[in-house]
C-alpha cells in the first residue's frame, strides 16, 4: 500500500541523511521525498511516500520515531488528508499539437507558464494520480522534460502535526 | 565562570560526567585533546594497541559495570579502526561514547590529510552522532551523548570533534549541565498497566509456560526481579546467548540456552509451550529458526524497551513497551496480590515432561560427547574451567565453536559475568573485552575463552596487558582450524575445507607469550588438563595463555536443522537428529 508519512525533524545538519540512510539500510523504499524548513526555524517538515504492507509501514514509522532527530510523525494516509504534488513539464507544441495541448492543460486546470514557437512549459498541481493522468493524456511523444516535487500533504480538519 | 579551551572542556566534561577510564589511541587530530588529558589526573587513559581494541575494551567495561564505556580516537584511520567495535556495541545494545578527532573545520570536505566522514561512515551503526561546530557546545553535547547512550535501549554515540574546536588558543566559559532534555527523545520507562495486567492473567493461566529472557534483562538490571518472578511461579527459564547469567545457570528451573545451539530441553519446551514470556529478548534468527514454525501453540507476551523490536519478526499477543525493571516490578506485585495461582497439576505434568527431555538428550544430565577417547574434548575444558574458577569468574569470549561451548558449559549464576559478541559475532572481541573487564574489576578472575583463529585478530593487546598489569587468563581451545566454519563445511559442503585451515602456520603461542613477558602453557594430554588449569589460575598476577590442543573433529551440538526447521528440529550429534 502507498503511504504518505509526514515527519517533523530537527532542522539540524545530518538529520535528513539519517532519514534517507534508514530507508536504504533497512531496505525500505522511498517513492518521493520533500523537505523544507517550517515557520519554526528549528524544525523541518519532511513528507515521504513509501510502499509497503501494514507490517512494513509499522516498522518504518517505529524506526523513524527512534531517530533522535525525529520530533513527531504522522501517517497521513491513516485519515482524511490532502495531498499535492507540483509538476513542471516541457512539451512539444507546434502546428495542430498546440491547440491540443492547450485543451488538455485546461481540462487538468494546469497553467502554461512559458511559451516558445515550438514548446510550452506547463505547471500542474494535484495528486500524484492526477499528474500521472496528465502525462498520459499529453502522450509520451510530446514530452521533452518533466520535473516533479514529490508529494506534500496535510491532514484534513482539526488534526495538527506540531510540537 | 571558569574559562577553558575546547580540549580542556572536553576532558573536564568527561570528568564531570563521572567518566573514570577512556580507552584510546592518539593521533594528529586528537592531540589537543591528548594534551588536555595529560594535564589532569581524574580521567585515566588506557592506551591500547589498535583502535578496534579500544572499542571492545570500553564495551567490556560497559557490560561489566553497566556504565557507559568511553573511547577516544584520532581522525581517519583511527576512526575507521573503531568501526568494528562500534558495530559490535550497536548490535548488542551496549552504552558507549566514541570521541573521534576530525580535521579542522575549514578543511572538512577537502580530502584533507586523515580526513574521513566519521559521522557518515558510522551513521548506520550508532544510536546517534554529533559533529561539534563550536567549542562552547562541548559540555552540552557530552551530556546529551552520555544520556542517549545509556537511556532507553542503550547504544553507541559518536562525537566527532574537529581539531580547531579543541585548540588551546581560545578559551570559553565552562559549565557542565546538570540535566539534559531532548525534545525529540523520550525513551519508554513504565509499561502500560492494562497490558501488564493482561500479561499476568495470561501467565497465571498457563499450563506449559516458558520464560525466555535475553540481554535486556542483564543490561536493564532485571535479574533479581526475573529470578524472583520465575521462582514464585515455578516456571522454567531459558536464556539467549546474551541473557546468560540473568537467571542462575545452576538452578533446577534453568533449561540452558535456547536457539541454534541451545539445549534440547530448552528448544523443545519452547516449541511446545502455551504461554511464552519474552523479556528483553529480540526473537533473533539464531533463536527462532523458521519464524512461521516458531512456538506454534503459544500466546506470547513480549516486554521490550524498544517499540521497534515489538512485532519486528514475531508478533506478540501482549506487547509491553517498558523497562524490564519497572515492568517486572509491577508484574511481580500483581502476581503476589492475585488469588489465582498457576494450575499445579498442569505445571507438575509440564515439569515431568521437561525432566524427561532432560533425561533423554539434555546437556547437563550426562555428557553428550565422546568421553572415552584420548583427545581433549572442548566441552571438558569449559567444565574444568567452571570447576577451577568455582563458576565465579568473568568470562569473555571470541566467536566460534569455543564461544558456543563456553555458553553451553560455563553455567553462569550471575549477570554481567558472560561477556561476548552475539549480534555481530566479532572475532577479536575476547581479549580486549577482557581488558575492559579487568580494569573495571581489578581483583576479579577474568578469563578469555578463545580459539587460535580469533585470538590472532587482536593479539597485539597482549602488550597492553603488560603495560597495565591486567592478569587475564587466556583459555585457547586450539582445534587448529576455523572450527565453526569447518563444522558448516562438514555439514553442508561435504567437508570441502575451503580456507578454514592454516597449513602448519600457527605461531608457537608459548614462545609468543614469553616475548610479551607473559606465561604460556601447552596442554596436549587429557590427564594434565585440570592440574595445568589450576596452575594457570594460581598465577594470580600474571597473564597466562593456555594453549589447549582439543579434538579438532568435534562439532557443536545441538544444532538447529535449517532451513525450514522449527525450534525442536535439531542435530544432536553427527549422526542423530530429532
Ligand atoms: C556463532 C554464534 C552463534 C549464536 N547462537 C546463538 C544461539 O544458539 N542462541 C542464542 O540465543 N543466540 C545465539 N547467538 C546470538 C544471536 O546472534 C543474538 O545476539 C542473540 O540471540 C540476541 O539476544 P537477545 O534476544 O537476548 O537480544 P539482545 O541483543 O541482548 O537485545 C536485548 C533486547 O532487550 C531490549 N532491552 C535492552 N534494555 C532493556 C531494558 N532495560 N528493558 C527492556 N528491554 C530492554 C533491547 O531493546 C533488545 O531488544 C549466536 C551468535 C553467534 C556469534
Ligand atoms: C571478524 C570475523 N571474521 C569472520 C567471522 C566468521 N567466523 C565465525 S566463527 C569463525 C572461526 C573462528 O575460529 P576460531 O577462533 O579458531 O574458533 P573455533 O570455531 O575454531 O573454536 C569464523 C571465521 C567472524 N565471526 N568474525
Ligand atoms: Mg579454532
Amino acid at each position: 500500500m502507498r503511504r504518505i508519512i509526514s515527519v517533523l525533524i530537527e532542522n539540524a545538519p545530518g538529520a535528513l541523511s539519517r532519514v534517507v540512510g534508514l530507508f536504504s539500510q533497512r531496505g525500505y523504499n522511498i517513492e518521493s521525498l520533500t523537505v523544507a524548513p517550517t515557520e519554526d526555524e528549528t524544525l523541518s517538515r519532511l513528507t515521504l511516500t513509501t510502499l509497503g504492507d501494514e507490517h512494513k509501514i509499522e516498522q518504518i514509522t517505529k524506526h523513524l520515531n527512534k531517530l533522535i532527530d525525529v520530533v513527531k510523525l504522522v501517517d497521513l494516509t491513516e485519515g482524511a488528508h490532502i495531498e499535492r504534488e507540483l509538476m513542471l513539464i516541457k512539451v512539444k507544441a507546434s502546428g495542430a499539437q498546440r491547440a491540443e495541448v492547450k485543451r488538455c492543460v485546461d481540462i487538468f486546470r494546469g497553467q502554461i507558464v512559458d511559451v516558445t514557437s515550438s514548446l510550452y512549459i506547463i505547471q500542474i498541481t494535484g495528486t500524484s494520480d492526477k499528474l500521472d493522468a496528465f502525462l498520459q493524456a499529453v502522450g509520451e511523444a510530446a514530452i521533452l522534460e518533466t520535473v516533479r516535487t514529490g508529494v506534500s500533504g496535510i491532514s484534513r480538519g482539526e488534526k495538527i502535526l506540531s510540537l | 565562570m571558569e574559562m577553558l579551551s575546547g580540549g580542556d572542556m572536553l576532558i573536564r566534561s568527561l570528568r564531570d560526567e563521572g567518566v573514570e577510564f577512556v580507552f584510546g589511541y592518539p593521533g594528529g587530530a586528537a592531540l589537543h585533546i591528548y594534551d588536555a588529558l595529560f594535564r589532569q589526573q581524574d580521567v585515566k587513559h588506557i592506551l591500547v594497541r589498535h583502535e578496534q581494541a579500544a572499542t571492545h575494551a570500553a564495551d567490556g567495561y560497559a557490560r561489566t559495570t553497566g556504565k557507559v564505556g568511553t573511547v577516544l580516537v584520532t581522525s581517519g584511520p583511527g576512526a575507521t579502526n573503531a568501526i568494528t567495535g562500534i558495530a559490535t556495541a550497536y548490535m548488542d545494545s551496549i552504552p558507549m561514547v566514541v570521541i573521534s578527532g576530525q580535521v579542522a573545520s575549514d578543511k572538512i570536505g577537502e580530502d584533507a590529510f586523515q580526513e574521513t566522514d566519521m559521522v557518515g561512515v558510522s551513521r548506520p551503526i550508532v544510536k546517534h552522532s554529533f559533529m561539534v561546530k563550536h567549542a562552547s557546545e562541548i559540555p552540552e553535547i557530552v551530556k546529551k551523548a552520555y544520556y542517549i547512550a545509556s537511556s532507553g535501549r542503550p547504544g553507541p554515540v559518536v562525537i566527532d570533534v574537529p581539531k580547531d574546536i579543541t585548540s588551546p588558543a581560545e578559551t570559553f566559559p565552562y559549565e557542565y549541565p546538570k540535566t539534559v532534555k531532548i525534545r525529540s527523545y523520550t525513551p519508554a520507562t513504565r509499561g502500560h498497566t492494562g497490558q501488564i495486567k493482561k500479561a499476568v492473567q495470561l501467565l497465571l493461566g498457563a499450563k506449559r509456560p516458558v520464560i525466555y529472557a535475553g540481554g535486556g534483562v542483564v543490561q536493564g538490571n532485571g535479574s533479581e526481579l526475573l529470578t524472583e518472578l520465575a521462582r514464585k511461579l515455578n516456571y522454567p527459564v531459558t536464556n539467549t546467548l546474551m541473557g546468560l547469567g540473568c537467571y542462575p545457570g545452576t538452578d533446577r528451573q534453568f533449561l540452558g540456552m535456547l536457539g541454534m545451539h541451545g539445549t534440547f530441553e530448552a528448544n523443545t519446551a519452547m516449541h511446545h509451550c502455551d504461554v511464552l514470556l519474552a523479556v528483553g529478548a529480540r526473537f533473533d534468527d539464531r533463536v527462532t529458526n523458521t519464524v512461521s514454525k516458531f512456538c506454534p501453540s503459544a500466546k506470547i507476551i513480549h516486554i521490550d524497551i524498544d517499540p521497534a523490536t515489538i512485532a519486528k519478526t514475531v508478533v506478540a499477543d501482549v506487547p509491553i513497551v517498558g523497562s524490564v525493571e519497572s515492568v517486572l516490578t509491577e508484574m511481580l506485585a500483581l502476581v503476589k496480590a492475585d488469588d489465582k495461582t498457576p494450575d499445579a497439576d498442569a505445571l507438575s505434568a509440564w515439569w515431568k515432561q521437561i525432566d524427561e527431555w532432560r533425561d533423554r538428550h539434555g546437556l547437563y544430565t550426562k555428557p553428550r560427547y565422546r568421553t572415552d577417547g584420548d583427545a581433549i574434548m572442548p566441552q571438558d575444558v569449559i567444565r574444568t574451567l567452571h570447576e577451577v574458577t568455582k563458576g565465579d569468574a568473568y568470562i569473555t569470549s571470541d566467536v566460534g565453536q569455543h564461544q558456543m561451548f563456553a555458553a553451553q558449559y560455563y553455567l553462569f549464576d550471575k549477570p554481567r559475568r558472560w561477556i561476548n559478541s552475539g549480534g555481530l559475532g566479532t572475532m577479536g572481541f575476547g581479549l580486549p573485552a577482557a581488558m575492559g573487564v579487568q580494569i573495571a574489576e581489578r581483583d576479579a578472575v577474568v578469563a578469555c575463552v578463545t580459539g587460535e583463529g580469533s585470538i590472532q585478530m587482536c593479539i597485539q593487546e597482549l602488550s597492553t596487558c603488560t603495560q597495565y598489569h591486567l592478569p587475564i587468563k587466556i583459555i585457547c581451545l586450539n582445534n587448529q582450524a576455523l572450527g565453526m566454519v569447518k563444522q558448516w563445511q562438514d555439514m553442508q559442503y561435504d567437508s570441502r575445507y575451503s580456507e578454514s585451515l592454516y597449513e602448519e602456520s600457527l605461531p608457537d603461542f608459548v614462545k609468543l607469550m614469553e616475548s610479551y613477558g607473559h606465561v604460556g602453557m601447552r596442554v596436549t594430554d587429557k590427564k594434565d588438563l585440570k592440574a595445568k588449569m589450576e596452575e594457570c589460575f594460581a598465577m594470580t598476577d600474571r597473564v597466562v595463555f593456555m594453549d589447549i590442543m582439543v579434538d579438532p573433529t568435534e562439532h557443536v551440538y545441538p544444532m538447529h536443522v535449517a532451513p525450514d526447521g522449527s525450534m525442536r528440529d535439531m542435530w544432536l550429534s553427527k549422526t542423530e537428529r530429532t
